[in-house]
């Protein structure tokens, strides 16, 4: 294992520690290891918490500010945080106007910010609802499985309701924004590498030289299936192509475009792979209206990338183009 | 009453067994999560107990109730994942239906542990042939409570539930995983023992050395 650490028990808290030195418009609860903005909780607003297992970066603590999310939970690597953060993070950053938790589908996330939920209202009588990202077309949704993974929609989910709760609207306004968005999102992934947890010291699975795996999620399992190695173009339309079958992209509004790294693939082939599902966009009567590439919701420092279309509207090109000021993502701001 | 009944420093044995045994086998535990999951089940576990261990050396605990709400809090806080609230809500159950005693007899005993089966399944929704820790722990369940009606002691009851949770273990070596993160392999997941259910079997078989 050849990485950037000191001890990989130390990792997510050494990292935390930079990030809070690197950005004091936000606060980090070393204790609890939560990311807040500053100036939380905003009297009036929907407080917006997420989290997840750390080693996705820049999601979610990346996604703190104005603009986007009030506060994130950072568990372990690949490792979904604990109830307790959810808990004490829906206590600071309602002003209010009750907590919307948002969650990616995964069995242990899911389960704690279940239990979050249920103790917070116990606890302290916040107001939370929960919204579950589920945009991975490469998992069949069906009773045989824990239903599909939430990737790339997150990124843009966050955004557009960080706008939606910006604007002043109330709980369930909020919430229904955040599932039209997941609604409306498909997303597909690909690897060209595993990636190595550093507490685990080696890579989570083998792949060799002239393979990759197709339908890969965001913490460096095995995915559908394994291929040889094939040209860009003919990865792009193993991404797009399940995309669109799963849900009709076409219509006068068009689609928001997400190409997103997977955290050990440069810039230069990601704008590469934009280029070719744009193509393959425009031949399939898809129309961009946004575009966002680059390495978002990462695993570690796989190699790779996914593509995310979200169907867009007036109301989510406003949601998307308002004023956002967050470590990650910072426009109009 | 030796081998009849559990003494509350003997419920405690068994909780700092499992986690010498989740300690020992946590390499292969990951290993086993690797395959199918996402290489964390025996770096995840071993935090917990580690912790609960810590928590029952700070402040030993009066009741059999207070022992198990201490070892399902700590790994609720503690563990993360899955795993947390799965094994956290196991212990939590355990510890409402052990109550406020020092002792628990071979059917209490029982009793909690199917508790805490009922409270993993709630959390979980896991069913039988999911492949997930339910395969192990329900048939040792069952096995307990077979034995015990058949009047065996509670040591040769535990020891029976822990071939059938073994039993159960290795059964999930040819399923399709239908719950967790190994659910996404679909067909890919064959061939692969559940990493859950085998922590809940050195669980089950913990309680068999230490009840002993």
């Amino acid at each position: 294992m050849k990485k950037l650490i000191n001890d990989p028990a130390d990792v997510v808290a050494e990292a935390l520690r930079g990030m809070d030195a690197a950005h004091p418009e936000l606060r980090v609860d070393h204790a609890n290891r939560i990311v807040y903005r500053a100036d939380a909780p905003v009297q009036g607003k929907v407080g917006l918490i997420s989290g997840g297992g750390s080693g996705h970066e820049p999601m979610h603590g990346g996604f703190v500010g104005p603009g986007m999310l009030d506060a994130a939970c950072a568990g372990e690597v690949f490792t979904s945080p604990v109830p307790d953060q959810m808990v004490e993070a829906t206590k600071n950053v309602d002003g209010g106007a009750g907590v919307l938790h948002i969650v990616k589908n995964y069995t242990g996330d899911v389960m704690n910010f279940e239990m979050a939920a249920e103790l917070a209202g116990a606890e302290t009588g916040v107001e939370v609802l929960s919204v579950v990202t589920d945009d991975d077309v490469a998992v069949q949704d069906s009773l045989y499985t824990a239903g599909r993974r939430g990737v790339g929609v997150t990124v843009l989910l966050e955004k557009i309701v960080g706008a939606a709760a910006d604007e002043g609207r109330d709980l369930a306004g909020v919430a229904a924004v955040a599932r039209k968005v997941n609604g409306q999102g498909r997303s597909m992934g690909m690897a060209l590498t595993s990636c190595t947890v550093p507490a685990a010291g080696q890579p989570t699975f083998e792949l060799p030289d002239d393979q990759m795996e197709i339908g890969i999620g965001i913490h460096g399992e095995p995915g559908r299936r394994r291929v040889p190695l094939a040209p860009a173009r003919e990865v792009a339309a193993m991404l797009v192509e399940p995309v669109l079958s799963d849900l009709d992209f076409t219509g006068p509004d068009g689609v928001i475009c997400f190409v997103n790294g997977m955290g050990g693939t440069p810039l230069l082939e990601l704008y590469l792979m934009y280029n070719e599902v744009a193509a393959l966009l425009d031949k399939a009567g898809v129309r961009i209206a946004r575009s966002l590439v680059g390495p978002y919701i990462t695993s570690l420092e796989m190699a790779g990338c996914s593509v995310t279309l979200v169907k867009a509207d007036d109301e989510l090109i406003r949601l998307w183009d308002a004023p956002v000021r967050t470590p990650g993502l910072r426009w109009g701001a | 009453m030796g081998g009849m009944s559990a003494a509350l420093d003997q419920l405690t044995d068994w909780v700092r067994r499992f986690a010498v045994a989740v300690r020992e086998n946590r390499d292969e535990l990951t290993r086993l999560d690797a395959a199918i999951g996402d290489a964390d089940h025996g770096i995840n576990l071993d935090r917990g107990m580690t912790a609960v261990v810590a928590a029952l050396d700070a402040e030993s605990q009066p009741t059999a109730a207070a022992l198990f709400k201490k070892v399902g809090m700590t790994l609720v806080s503690t563990v993360g994942g899955a795993s947390g609230p799965l094994y956290g809500t196991f212990f939590l159950r355990v510890a409402t239906a052990s109550g406020e005693v020092t002792e628990l007899d071979g059917p209490a005993f029982a009793k909690a542990l199917r508790a805490g089966l009922e409270g993993v399944v709630a959390r979980g929704k896991a069913e039988a042939g999911d492949k997930t820790m339910f395969d192990a722990l329900a048939p040792a369940v069952d096995a307990l409570d077979a034995a015990l009606a058949d009047g065996d002691p509670l040591a040769e009851s535990l020891r029976t539930a822990t071939a059938a949770a073994e039993a159960g273990r290795d059964a999930t070596i040819p399923l399709v995983a239908r719950k967790g993160r190994a659910s996404y392999l679909g067909e890919r997941s064959v061939g692969h023992q559940d990493p859950g259910a085998t922590s809940v079997t050195m669980l089950v078989a913990a309680a068999a050395d230490a009840l002993a």
